[in-house]
């Protein structure tokens, strides 16, 4: 489908460069976090790395704990592609796109433990914390897994916690009271395209990768969460390579948050 | 005796009444009402003797016989290909224009032209339904190979183009690119990385300063510094 665009891409790779000019491991820029920007979220945050610009909500709700689980509270995360960020996305219920982007983000906060379960929990089998992250891309210039991750992170630094009383929410008043953020783990998408390996694609350059691999890691390095994806295999030494550069460019994503 | 209300290179807006009277004709972006002339789209109006024109200053591309454009391919058929002109439109382009290459019953159409790949044709027909029909027989029209495609807004193509192509001879002789400019607004690019990326850079400016005096100067000296 793409074939003169590809050779095209794979060309400007081995020069070292990119369709903007970029270097292969560089970020678009600016990076620009906005935190509490929806005033009816607890807690609320709007990332734009280039072009790519993600609102994400946090909700907070009181809801009954899993019975395996009865002391801890839990994060639900969605995504909805809405067509105003790019003309290929639909109406409808959401995608396997859609579907993927969320549960990309929900492993990296969910494995990390970057949220404490148990302190979300307010009374034990009966009562809990539901919070409940809301993804919403304003605009798709590529690289949404990435945007979003961030973008999900820094709302759940901005949450505060409603007034709990008798088991009533009052959403009109915020206490002071924080989520706690134990763990920031940072999501990057290395693209693997021909034998190059690339960060941050724009849309161009998403229609033809090869293989991607999300790599979210932790402050120390350590990884939390991996999602492959893309149509062909990737070796070890591939992995190894994406892991590396994954870790590193965390780093430079974190001091935004 | 009809009385026109705007001046000449005024900015109108839709649903303005341009004149009042059946002396005056409606030229293109403007629609006759009764006895007013109203304008149908945000442009510049051009009084030419006893017609009013307007040129749009923004929209979509909205296709007419003879623009040569760039189009990409989204449809192979049994008997020809459908193509994408970037306007609200879709263009057909039938076997016979395709190519002056002798193409056997049943041939594989994608060997041709497949899906996703980007053309240069000219339009040879439009159809009051707005059904287009392009062809491929004429100098410079081919599949475009390699290089990349960006769009721009169309209503400024004929800045970018430039009078008799100054403005683009004076980007591919300052960044050794190839370059075709489509008449809808897409413009193919190929040439070293580098510059590449400068005749976009170039372009976009032009974009953005479409409308301001000495815009060819301004162009030269930019083009110098980069260099």
């Amino acid at each position: 489908m793409h074939r003169e665009l590809r050779s095209h891409i794979i060309s400007l790779l081995n020069a070292e460069t990119r369709l903007d000019g970029r270097k292969l491991t560089e970020y678009r820029k600016p990076i620009n976090v906005e935190h509490g920007v929806v005033k009816t979220a607890e807690g609320s945050a709007r990332v734009k790395i280039g072009e790519t610009d993600v609102i994400v909500g946090v909700k907070l709700e009181v809801g009954e704990p899993y019975p395996d689980t009865p002391n801890e509270g839990t994060i639900i995360v969605g995504a909805e592609l809405l067509p105003l960020s790019n003309p290929d996305f639909e109406l409808g219920p959401p995608g396997i796109e859609a579907i993927e982007l969320a549960r990309v983000v929900d492993r990296g906060i969910r494995e990390s433990k970057a949220i404490d379960f148990k302190k979300l929990c307010i009374e034990k089998g009966e009562k809990i914390w539901m919070v409940i992250i809301d993804i919403c891309p304003i605009n798709d210039a590529g690289n949404l897994f990435d945007v979003s991750s961030l973008a999900a992170l820094a709302a759940l630094k901005d949450t505060k916690f409603p007034a709990y009383e008798d088991g009533k929410v009052d959403y009109k008043t915020k206490t002071s009271r924080k989520l706690e953020l134990e763990k920031t783990p940072i999501a990057v998408t290395v693209i693997k395209i021909g034998d190059r390996f690339i960060v941050d694609p724009d849309i161009e350059e998403e229609k033809v990768i090869d293989s991607r691999l999300t790599v979210s890691s932790m402050e120390d390095g350590t990884l939390c969460a991996l999602q492959k994806g893309g149509d062909y295999p990737l070796t070890m030494e591939d992995i190894d390579k994406m892991l590396d550069i994954g870790i590193e460019k965390a780093k430079e994503l974190r001091k935004h948050l | 005796m009809s009385k026109i209300i705007v001046k000449d290179k005024e900015i109108s807006v839709p649903g303005e009444t341009l004149a009042i009277g059946m002396d005056t004709l409606p030229g293109a972006g403007t629609y006759r009402e009764g006895e007013r002339i109203v304008a149908n789209r945000l442009g510049l109006v051009m009084i030419d003797g006893r017609t009013i024109k307007l040129i749009p200053l923004s929209g979509r591309y909205i296709p007419k016989t003879g623009d040569t454009i760039i189009c990409k391919v989204i449809d192979v058929g049994f008997n020809g290909w459908r193509l994408d002109t970037n306007s609200a439109y879709s263009a057909m382009m039938s076997l016979k224009d395709a190519t002056s290459e002798f193409i056997a019953r049943g041939a594989n159409l994608t060997q041709y032209y497949d899906l996703g790949d980007y053309i240069v044709c000219k339009i040879v027909n439009v159809t009051s339904q707005k059904l287009i029909d392009v062809s491929m027989k004429g100098p410079g029209l081919r599949k475009l190979k390699g290089g990349r495609v960006i769009e721009v807004d169309p209503n400024k193509v004929p800045r970018i183009i430039g009078k008799q192509g100054s403005m683009v001879i004076m980007i591919k002789d300052a960044t050794k690119c190839s370059i075709t400019v489509g008449q809808n607004g897409l413009i193919w690019i190929d040439g070293e990385p580098m510059n590449e990326l400068l005749a976009i850079q170039t372009i976009r400016k032009i974009e953005k300063e479409s409308h301001l005096s000495g815009l060819t100067d301004k162009i030269k000296e930019f083009l110098e510094k980069k260099k």
